[in-house]
């Protein structure tokens, strides 16, 4: 069972959350022209690696918020939670 | 190499079975190689197995961090199927089905292949229109499906909960009465032992610590072992395949998840197929030895843990007993975990990529068992011959960035949601 600590709620069991997925992926730059790779990139190709990784979560079963988890993808230690805008 | 007979097994009885050769060797590495294969998994094996058999290359390594069988081929729920609804991936799994109905033969390898039927079930009209559709697209690719209503289900697995008051009722299900189960463990030392009789090197406990690449073209590994040099290398690690491609500074199109299994006591013989519950993610099957063989969703978090949660062990058993009520009974004997390696649109990638002599085998999601024949049939072509076969031509690493996407269950790029 991971506890995660919500930025506005405080410690509560996983079963409260819903994953968002890696939280770095950056979305290209409105109005600006892209290539097919950057596409790609935001898209589709992902690092996904062993170790630190900073990640989306939603407080779905509680404050309905989305904020950052800093985790460990071997150990699932967590370090830190942050609010979206904040940063590590 | 002795072959496994009846006749063989008096023989050695006479000698209190103390004089059987070794199955495969443990070889120290040499400095260069044909072809190395990366991952001592099912997938791995039979692509060294194939390189040997229909290529004719046999200066092969295999190596492998662990050892052979230890890792997702030694931790699935040993379901065999062709029940895709896309045309690449019906013909592609109907010829894996091919080579496991000849599997033990060819192998000299008991793998206790039971083409016993998969019974996926339906709890909605909807659901029974989406499976006719199924089914049909399956007919076309020449694989068997049969479309069952209710009576026909209950028939077949009166233990299901039939009533009518539940939440999910069964309305029906589509069958695949040739798809099955086999052993999992058989299948990979079936493989290594026919794959070293024809001179294959596996190196266990040799883990990769970094490659060699000159000029766009792969030289060879660097292991815990030493440096081994090799012209061609295929990579086939499953959960670990983005490890590496960070080592080639690759970033793929994958992410690393969680899956539990779990097995029960044993029990009589009570389910003769493989049953999948269709309002959610829980599969289930009796394994020879009694146990009910079950599994389910992704704990739904990146992770290389090989270990579990129990907030989703829990919700994949309820959904376990709102099938199967009788499960509520069992103790659980085991539970454990495995990683996948998630590719974006829920389909492998078997492929060349922009170094040469670099080849890719990965993306098998939670269901690679089922295709290792093919995977490693397919993989030891597009080694061989430096080109993809009309089998694996859809597996490509660019249709993401060209659009070709083949999202068989239609997620999208969230592949923690299952």
């Amino acid at each position: 069972m991971l506890f995660i600590k919500c930025p506005y709620c405080g410690i509560r069991s996983q079963n409260e959350f819903a994953y968002g997925g890696d939280a770095t992926v950056k979305r290209p730059e409105l109005n600006k022209e892209i290539s097919d790779k950057e596409w790609d990139d935001f898209v589709y190709n992902r690092k996904s690696p062993r170790g630190k990784h900073l990640e989306f979560w939603h407080h779905i079963s509680g404050c309905r918020q989305w904020f950052k988890v800093h985790r460990d993808t071997a150990t699932h230690e967590i370090f830190k939670t942050l609010k979206p805008h904040e940063e590590l | 190499m002795q072959k496994y007979s009846v006749f063989n097994l008096i023989k050695n009885a006479f000698s209190s079975h103390e004089n059987w050769e070794v199955a495969w060797k443990d070889p120290t590495p040499k400095k260069s190689y044909d072809v190395i294969i990366i991952g001592g998994g099912g997938h791995g094996l039979a692509t060294a197995y194939y390189l040997a058999k229909e290529h004719n290359i046999t200066n092969v390594a295999i190596i492998e961090k662990g050892w052979i069988g230890g890792g997702n081929v030694g931790r699935n729920t040993t379901i065999i199927r062709s029940n895709f609804m896309h045309d690449a991936n019906g013909r592609f799994n109907e010829f894996s089905m091919d080579l496991w109905r000849n599997m033990s033969q060819e192998l000299n390898f008991n793998v206790m292949f039971s083409p016993r039927g998969i019974i996926n079930l339906a709890h909605s009209d909807a659901q029974m229109n989406a499976y006719a559709r199924r089914g049909n697209s399956m007919r076309l690719n020449g694989i068997d499906a049969v479309l069952l209503n209710r009576e026909q289900v209950k028939k077949i697995i009166p233990m299901a909960d039939f009533s009518e008051d539940v939440r999910f009722p069964i309305f029906g299900g589509l069958m695949q009465p040739s798809a099955g189960t086999a052993r999992h463990d058989a299948v990979a030392w079936g493989y290594a032992r026919q794959a070293d009789s024809m001179g294959v090197d596996i190196i266990q406990n040799c883990e990769v610590i970094g490659f060699d690449v000159v000029g766009g073209k792969i030289k060879g590994v660097r292991t815990s072992k030493g440096d081994i040099k090799a012209n061609k290398i295929g990579l086939c690690v499953a959960g670990s395949t983005s490890i590496l491609a960070e080592k080639l500074n690759m970033t793929l199109p994958i992410e690393t998840h969680l899956l539990q299994a779990c097995v029960s006591e044993p029990i009589k013989p009570l389910l003769d197929h493989v049953v999948t519950f269709g309002a959610g993610h829980f599969y289930c099957s009796q394994s020879d030895k009694g146990e009910m063989v079950m599994g389910g969703d992704l704990d739904g978090y990146n992770s290389y843990a090989q270990r579990g949660n129990l907030p989703t062990l829990q919700h994949v058993l309820t959904e376990g007993i709102a099938m199967f009520p009788f499960l509520s009974k069992l103790k659980m004997l085991r539970t454990w975990g495995g990683i996948m390696d998630m590719s974006m649109d829920g389909s492998p990638i078997i492929d060349k990529t922009h170094i040469e002599g670099l080849y890719l085998n990965c993306g098998w999601c939670y269901g690679g068992f089922k295709s290792t024949p093919a995977s490693g049939w397919t993989f030891a072509h597009t080694i061989a011959q430096d080109k993809v076969h009309k089998l694996n031509a859809d597996y490509s690493l660019n249709r993401f960035s060209k659009g070709y996407l083949l999202d068989e269950k239609g997620l999208g790029t969230k592949t923690w949601i299952s």
